[in-house]
């Protein structure tokens, strides 16, 4: 029996042994050499040729955050960036299942409608939406500038992503990169809220209708309360695409004038790619990934216990 | 609540209806773009229909985009393959046969997933160039198919906790072992599994664009995703082969999600890691 189980777990690490391995080199490795790419100084073509190391500390990480205007600037575009997606994707997602969740005839087309964006690729959506967003010039608007007009709506006409306003260290071009990230993924929020609200037991809603809540109370007492947990992981998750935003900015706007929608994925590509200063490059993806962490670390321990506890 | 039943249902109809228009918005755009012929297109007619429907720009953008489609196919479906092949096996010993310390290995694999790809980007293609897989497409199979398996070992792993452990142990003391009794107990009920994950990875590696423009650096090589990103950036191509050449990119997968979407929304919920 005992030389069985001991069989049985070779059997079992053996066959998982290829993945740990795999991810084992390809993640845990590989950003361990990122890591010390980025305290090289391999920022020049003729450094990379030579193929040699040369330990320079926190050097890369110091010009970022301290001497260079474009990475901080990137940073509070992030920031506002994700502020506003979280927003629009959260609150749109809510009023989008709660609608959804009457079971009005031809419900489930309508989800159809508000869902399919999440099958199609960033830059699909990149491209339309910059086409939707080309401000054209005042004597002959363009994209949803024309359409405004055409509306008798001209107040509503805007530079959009080529707009150089700004609140504080906040870029209002970034406004219209949201709307196209809202568009394409508030169908993930409104998804899990759907599934949260068909979960909530309907003894527990109708309870609170004999007591005389009005639908109002029965929102904010009854059903939000039981969908905050699920709304905080879908957070969690757009929050984390937020910070990585790359493919989406590249195909709509690029950096935009004066650095308005740059954010760290485009200069990372950038810097790496085609300046070829790895190391600056290699600096920024770490700091990317140090964002990343602290969000997504606690919360996949704590799904962990949530899921020990069963 | 003292409106009409009526009445609410009509307000509620019309807000639905003012949604869909904004989620159809860009596709109308799309479409209405991507129809109209070459002497039709311009920026000040783009919102209206195109008197007569012409395939000039899908044709154009079928010459240019082929060689890129036909890439994509050759790309997502291997990695898919192997992808959930392999996550198949890891999430039935990460439910079923769990050893000592796998329940600390999973999420350490899980996390994978989450990383920005950015912080693997530089050695990645290093070691693609030293096993000269770079600029290829078995390159880009390779990277699909290992940042693929957390994901499709969370969905495999979840699925098959709903089996019952006694059907497992039962097939075990017949003396099936681990890999006879996946094969005649797990395997085959797991084909909606298998449905939820290929989905869910063809979609992703279809849409992906940071591996490929990085990896794949000749235009004869790359997907569909950088060739639409090249071809809508170019001055000298027509918006209407551009737009077409974007609802081509984004078929495949909207097709998928028509088809399968049950499945499709399955895997977006498996996504966010619930056990």
């Amino acid at each position: 029996m005992i030389k069985e189980r001991t069989k049985e777990k070779l059997i079992s690490i053996g066959l998982v042994s290829p993945t740990v391995l795999a991810i084992g080199i390809f993640v845990y490795g590989f950003i361990g050499w990122t890591i010390k790419l980025s305290f090289s100084d391999w920022n020049t073509f003729a450094k990379l040729l030579k193929g040699k190391f040369k330990f320079v500390g926190l050097s890369n990480y110091i010009k970022l955050l301290f001497q260079d205007p474009r990475f901080p600037s990137d940073l509070w575009n992030t920031l506002f960036f994700t502020i506003l997606f979280l927003l629009g994707c959260v609150t749109l997602g809510i009023i989008l299942a709660l609608l959804l969740d009457r079971g009005l005839k031809g419900s489930i087309i309508f989800q159809n409608i508000y869902l399919f964006p999440m099958a199609v690729a960033f830059v699909v959506t990149g491209t339309a939406w910059r086409w939707i967003f080309a401000p054209g010039i005042s004597a002959y608007p363009q994209g949803i500038n024309l359409l405004f007009s055409k509306l008798g709506l001209d107040a509503l006409r805007w530079r959009w992503f080529v707009s150089i306003e700004h609140i504080g260290p906040f870029n209002l071009a970034l406004i219209p990169v949201v709307i196209a990230a809202t568009w394409q993924l508030s169908g993930y929020t409104m998804a899990m809220c759907l599934a949260g609200l068909r979960g909530i037991p309907s003894q527990l809603i109708e309870a609170a209708q004999v007591d005389g809540a009005s639908g109002w109370q029965v929102f904010w007492g009854v059903k939000f309360p039981l969908l905050r947990p699920i709304i905080l992981s879908a957070m969690i998750i757009l929050g984390h695409i937020s910070l990585k935003i790359f493919d989406l900015v590249f195909s709509m706007t690029g950096s935009g004038p004066n650095l308005a929608v740059d954010v760290p994925a485009l200069y990372m590509f950038e810097t790496t790619f085609e300046r070829l200063r790895y190391a600056r490059g290699a600096a920024i993806a770490i700091i990317m990934l140090i964002m990343v962490s602290f969000i997504i670390i606690p919360y996949l321990i704590s799904s962990m216990k949530r899921e020990a506890k069963k | 609540m003292n409106t009409s039943p009526r009445a609410n249902k009509i307000t509620l109809y019309i807000v639905m209806v003012v949604f869909a228009l904004f989620f159809l918005l860009p596709l109308y755009v799309l479409f209405a773009t991507a129809l109209k012929s070459f002497s039709e297109v311009s920026a000040s007619r783009m919102w209206n229909l195109p008197t007569i429907i012409s395939g000039e720009g899908f044709a154009k953008a079928l010459e240019k985009l082929l060689p890129n489609l036909l890439n994509s196919f050759y790309l997502v479906i291997p990695a898919t393959a192997f992808s959930a092949i392999l996550g198949s096996l890891n999430g039935y010993i990460f439910s079923k046969w769990k050893f000592k310390g796998s329940d600390i290995i999973f999420p350490i694999i899980l996390f994978g997933m989450f990383i920005p790809y950015q912080s693997i980007l530089p050695p990645l293609v290093r070691f693609l160039m030293s096993i000269k897989l770079y600029n290829s497409i078995p390159g880009l199979i390779l990277t699909h198919t290992v940042y693929g398996l957390p994901i499709t070992t969370l969905i495999f792993r979840t699925y098959y906790t709903e089996v019952p452990t006694e059907v497992v142990e039962a097939a075990s003391i017949d003396g099936a072992g681990i890999l006879g009794t996946y094969w005649r107990v797990l395997f085959p009920i797991s084909l909606p599994g298998f449905v939820v994950v290929i989905i869910w990875q063809f979609t992703n590696i279809w849409n992906e664009f940071l591996f490929a423009i990085v990896i794949t650096s000749s235009p004869a090589k790359q997907p569909i995703t950088v060739a639409l990103v090249n071809l809508a950036g170019s001055q000298i191509v027509e918006w209407n082969a551009q737009m077409a050449g974007a609802l081509l990119a984004a078929l495949p997968p909207v097709l998928i999600y028509i088809l399968l979407g049950r499945y499709f929304l399955r895997g977006l919920l498996a996504g966010s890691v619930k056990g």
